[in-house]
């Protein structure tokens, strides 16, 4: 009996690409959004960071049933898709990176958010008055002292996304290759008693997990460490 | 104030002790529906009530064989109570068929009704199914388009759902244009048009009930057994868009 059977390594494939891709849309995005949400605090910039964090704690299936709503002909969704000539963007990979990215927000958000403000605005300033321009400032400036709570997020983003299950079974359609994700492919599995491949999925998500936990606390260490 | 919380959950768990158990029905997800309404007939007639766990006949299955607290099992197909009076986990005698399940192609816009043209034709960009492995209806639209000979030519087409209802709810949102679903799911809607699909076109559809062997003395169950044998549910599951074995085998659109 071989180790992986096809459809596995093609799911597994699969869900490392939904993963990098959403991981690196997501940080592009999440920068900027943070920084707005960081300074000045304003009390309308809370209602918004709320908004954001909804996915934390919204069901995913919520969340999937608004996707099949608006990704559909007649909702945005359908409009995007019409630009390479779709109909919908269920049952497509563009889509679960859209549906990835939203869901993931927040776990991206929340950390870049609170490494800006644990930074403080006293070492732009000190780039300023040495002369630094805005890009300047940020590339060598924020991005190192934030850098903890940018691989956080960078960790979060892209193991969530792994581990996503209720909206992918919602808006992906079950298709070999474009959304057969790891944990649908799982469930899949379990349904149709193929517990070999299930077990290899299990332990493997299970080994992955432990990881990214351990990754996490390192990171924890070193901004503790940074900060005594 | 620390000590309420227990004393809450407490209160909650004897309360729920309290009221007699109700009847705890699987039902496969096409007959949904209509279980509703012949547990509201029941309840009407016994005060007996009952609670409708739906899901895909593979998806039930595979609960029951793990021990899920269900005394019925209305299953889509007669495979898998089969399989469960093999495993000594259904009571034998109590098996029989109670619908003979009718395919249908569905489309939510309604100005013409699908047909096995359009599915010639292929002008559309999703077909929704549901899983072949867990749901007999998915069985029967992989038969029809491989009888039609469109099976290679669609598969990449086909966006497969979880149960039945979850294929109907793709296309109602309109992200799959047609969908291969049961007529018993479309008869109610407003909107939509569907084609019947001939029934020579996949093997029939029978719809198998069996008692659990863990509800195999349980009063209530066994009533609701007799009331499901009975000549009222066999005049609602026909209306809803069965067919049963007292019925002709006339299809009824």
């Amino acid at each position: 009996m071989k180790v992986l059977s096809p459809d596995v390594t093609e799911a597994v494939v699969l869900t490392l690409e939904l993963a990098a891709v959403t991981t690196t849309l997501l940080i592009a995005i999440a920068l900027p959004i943070s920084w707005w949400l960081a300074w000045p605090r304003r009390w309308w910039k809370s209602v918004i960071g709320a908004v954001i964090s909804l996915p934390l704690v919204l069901p995913p299936s919520v969340l999937g049933f608004y996707f099949l709503v608006a990704f559909g002909p007649s909702g945005p969704g359908g409009w995007v898709a019409r630009l390479w000539g779709g109909r919908t963007l269920a049952f497509s990979f563009p889509g679960l990176v859209i549906g990835s990215l939203l869901y993931a927000l927040p776990f991206a958000v929340q950390p870049i958010q609170n490494a800006f403000q644990a930074m403080g605005r006293q070492p732009l300033e000190v780039a300023a008055t040495l002369g630094a321009s805005p890009w300047r400032t940020f590339h060598s400036v924020v991005i190192p002292l934030a850098w903890p709570g940018i691989a956080t997020a960078i960790v979060l983003g892209f193991a969530h996304t792994v581990g996503e299950f209720g909206i992918v079974l919602m808006i992906g359609g079950d298709i070999p290759g474009h959304t057969r994700v790891l944990s649908v492919a799982l469930y899949d599995y379990v349904e149709n008693a193929r517990w070999h491949d299930a077990n290899i999925i299990a332990a493997g998500m299970v080994a992955f997990s432990f990881l990214t936990i351990m990754l996490l606390s390192s990171l924890q260490l070193r901004t503790r460490g940074r900060d005594s | 104030m620390i000590l309420l919380v227990p004393a809450v959950v407490i209160l909650l768990f004897t309360a729920r002790q309290g009221v007699a158990a109700p009847l705890r029905l699987a039902v496969a997800a096409n007959f949904t529906q209509t279980a509703q309404q012949l547990v509201a007939e029941f309840t009407q007639n016994t005060g007996i009530s009952a609670t409708i766990s739906s899901g895909s006949s593979g998806q039930l299955f595979m609960q029951i064989t793990q021990g899920a607290p269900f005394d019925i099992f209305l299953s889509a197909d007669t495979k898998r109570p089969a399989d469960l009076i093999t495993s000594g986990m259904g009571v034998a005698a109590s098996r029989f068929t109670y619908a003979i399940g009718q395919l249908v192609l569905w489309t939510p816009t309604t100005h013409t009704p699908p047909s096995e043209q359009e599915l010639r034709q292929a002008t559309f960009a999703h077909l929704a199914i549901c899983n072949p492995n867990t749901a007999p209806y998915g069985t029967a639209a992989i038969e029809t388009l491989d009888r039609l000979g469109l099976y290679a030519q669609l598969k990449p087409r086909l966006v497969v759902a979880q149960s039945v209802s979850q294929a109907l709810e793709l296309a109602q949102s309109g992200n799959a244009e047609l969908a291969f679903v049961a007529l018993a799911q479309v008869r109610p809607l407003q909107g939509g048009a569907y084609w019947l699909v001939p029934p020579a076109l996949y093997t029939q559809i029978r719809q198998d009930a069996i008692l659990l062997s863990t509800a195999k003395d349980d009063e209530q169950a066994r009533k609701f057994m007799v009331f499901l044998h009975g000549a009222k549910a066999a005049s609602l599951i026909g209306e809803a868009g069965y067919l049963t074995d007292a019925s002709t085998r006339e299809p009824t659109p």
